[in-house]
């Protein structure tokens, strides 16, 4: 009996772009108030350097499988041509699943504060409702004005409907992942949903449709819906407010968050433009974690 | 009188040709993208190992997740349905069968004439199939059939998160990271899905002779996990993997003695 042969990609479809940002017109002085935010996350860690609570530049790339390591790359990721030495920050917060692991952390935040909080920061006071969508989490979190956590509900036990899916859907289909989105959309009519959102079988489920003659636009749009009514329910269950907001990896794409509005009949705030030196809602948790830094830091100087 | 029964399953399509009901020769091809091909060579594998042709048989059953693929086939059985007629072929006392493919693990209960009566099944999450172990090997670093042996040299389970297998994945590398030994996460991934099978068969009630088939069955760490969990000795035949098929050829003998409606 033969294996059958898998087609070596040259390409990694499900590989997402890794990129660094200083904010344009921004610079610091040695008397500013520097602070970090390092959030590990399952698939992406993000660092966030603000200088007095505004954001000043930021770096994402993969997490490895080492997490100490992966936020020491992502903090230094956000210091290149920066000028600036991680001696310079006097405060530094790790946050996201791998929070316990980043080791020139002062102190650990929960992601959920952190997104809650950062959020706040981008959206401004009118956010309530907070998707935060990352790698394996899908987090629903209700936040006052000052973007404080009012509650909040999370996927503990299933990692159905979060990014990992998309990566393996990204590879099978051969679809860069950050065309997935306007791909999917791409559909006359919308198909139901795929009775089945488990990542471990999203390459068996996605197969059949395939066999079935369904197009790739298709098995897209019915999975992407499949996965946005999932978070839906999860904002249901917290109760939804206006205005709501995602954040994390899935907020850029444009499949889950039309199909969410849809599912809620609610619009979500205009993302802001990240492409082009806007604030990147991925970086939410550790901008809200750099926040979280310049307050500590700020009290402890006080006592 | 000579039929033949494919269960074409997520992963492999197997078949068996039953001669009078004793099997005559097996076929396995994996699924791949077009199973009905794949089942074709399988079919074809097995009629050359039996030395006969497809005219020769009687009556063809399919049985799996794709039967509806299925080439030649007369008529179809639910999986449910095979498992009962295999496992109490194999053992005639049995009145508990357990069934653990890549993607789906099912309890099912027989009567004395090997009908099934009742059934809990286990689909849409990978948690309980082999397919968690697959993945619990893959972050581990250990091959597959490497994974029962090594679980067996381990004193104790490190606890993991057992309700999904990509949050299993994250708690293996984590452990990897914290230097447990590999025995002893083996050992975690075996009880975990150990008791998720468990809890299913409980719903049954555990007669004294259980059954369990399946690719799965091969696998001696899940196997002394699930005899723990359990409390009784599971009765394993020799080709596990294929008793969906061999259900299904034994639906076929009964069928073609059937008068034609």
């Amino acid at each position: 009996m033969k294996e059958p042969s898998t087609v070596e990609n040259a390409v990694e479809f499900w590989r997402w772009q890794e990129y660094q940002r200083i904010m344009p017109g921004k610079s610091w002085k040695s008397k500013d108030l520097i602070t970090a935010g390092v959030d590990v996350g399952s698939v992406g860690s993000k660092a966030a350097i603000m200088v007095n609570g505004e954001a000043y530049s930021w770096g994402i790339i993969r997490t490895g499988s080492n997490s100490p390591e992966s936020a020491t790359k992502a903090l230094d990721y956000a210091l290149k041509g920066t000028g600036l030495k991680i001696s310079d920050l006097k405060y530094i917060v790790g946050t996201g699943y791998g929070r316990v692991n980043v080791p020139m952390a002062n102190k650990a935040i929960t992601e959920i504060a952190c997104h809650a909080k950062g959020a706040n920061y981008i959206w401004g006071p009118s956010v309530r409702t907070v998707l935060d969508v990352g790698g394996q989490d899908i987090k629903a979190i209700r936040i006052d004005e000052t973007g404080r956590v009012v509650s909040f509900l999370m996927n503990d036990k299933c990692a159905a409907g979060t990014g990992r899916g998309m990566e393996v859907f990204a590879d099978l289909l051969k679809i860069p992942i950050e065309d997935i989105g306007g791909i999917s959309l791409k559909v006359d009519q919308e198909p139901p949903p795929v009775s089945c959102t488990c990542v471990a079988f999203a390459k068996t489920e996605a197969m059949g449709l395939l066999r079935k003659g369904w197009s790739k636009e298709k098995v897209l749009a019915a999975y992407t819906r499949a996965m946005a009514v999932r978070m839906a329910n999860l904002i249901n269950r917290v109760g939804l407010e206006k205005e709501l907001v995602i954040t994390g990896g899935q907020s850029k794409n444009i499949g889950i968050v039309s199909r969410i509005e849809v599912v809620l009949g609610v619009k979500c705030l205009p993302m802001p433009n990240w492409r082009d030196n806007g604030l990147d809602p991925m970086v939410a948790g550790a901008l809200g974690a750099a926040l979280f830094g310049k307050a500590l830091y700020e009290k402890a100087q006080k006592s | 009188m000579i039929t033949l029964g494919m269960d074409l399953g997520t992963q492999k399509i197997k078949v068996i040709i039953l001669k009078d009901n004793v099997v005559a020769s097996r076929g396995e091809a994996f699924s791949g993208f077009d199973p009905t091909k794949a089942a074709e060579q399988a079919v074809d594998d097995a009629l050359k190992q039996a030395g006969i042709k497809i005219s020769d048989i009687a009556y063809v059953v399919a049985t799996g997740s794709n039967m509806d693929m299925a080439p030649y086939a007369k008529s179809t059985v639910s999986m449910m349905g095979a498992d009962a007629k295999a496992g109490c072929y194999l053992f005639p006392k049995a009145r508990t069968i357990i069934d653990i493919g890549a993607e789906e693990a099912r309890a099912v209960k027989c009567d004395e004439r090997c009908s099934m009566t009742d059934f809990v099944v286990n689909e849409r999450c990978a948690a309980g199939a082999g397919a968690f172990i697959e993945s619990m090997a893959r972050a581990l670093e250990v091959k597959l059939e490497d994974m029962g042996p090594l679980s067996l040299k381990a004193e104790r389970a490190s606890p993991i998160n057992a309700s999904c297998v990509i949050f299993g994945e994250s708690d293996v590398v984590s452990l990897i990271h914290r230097q447990e030994s590999k025995p002893e996460i083996a050992r975690a991934v075996f009880d975990a899905m150990a008791d998720r099978v468990s809890s299913m068969v409980h719903r049954l009630g555990v007669n004294p002779e259980v059954v369990l088939v399946g690719g799965v069955a091969r696998d001696v760490g899940f196997v002394a996990s699930l005899n723990r969990k359990l409390g009784v000795n599971v009765l394993i035949p020799d080709y596990p993997d294929f008793s969906g098929a061999l259900g299904a050829a034994l639906t076929a003998s009964s069928r073609a003695k059937e008068p034609q409606k």
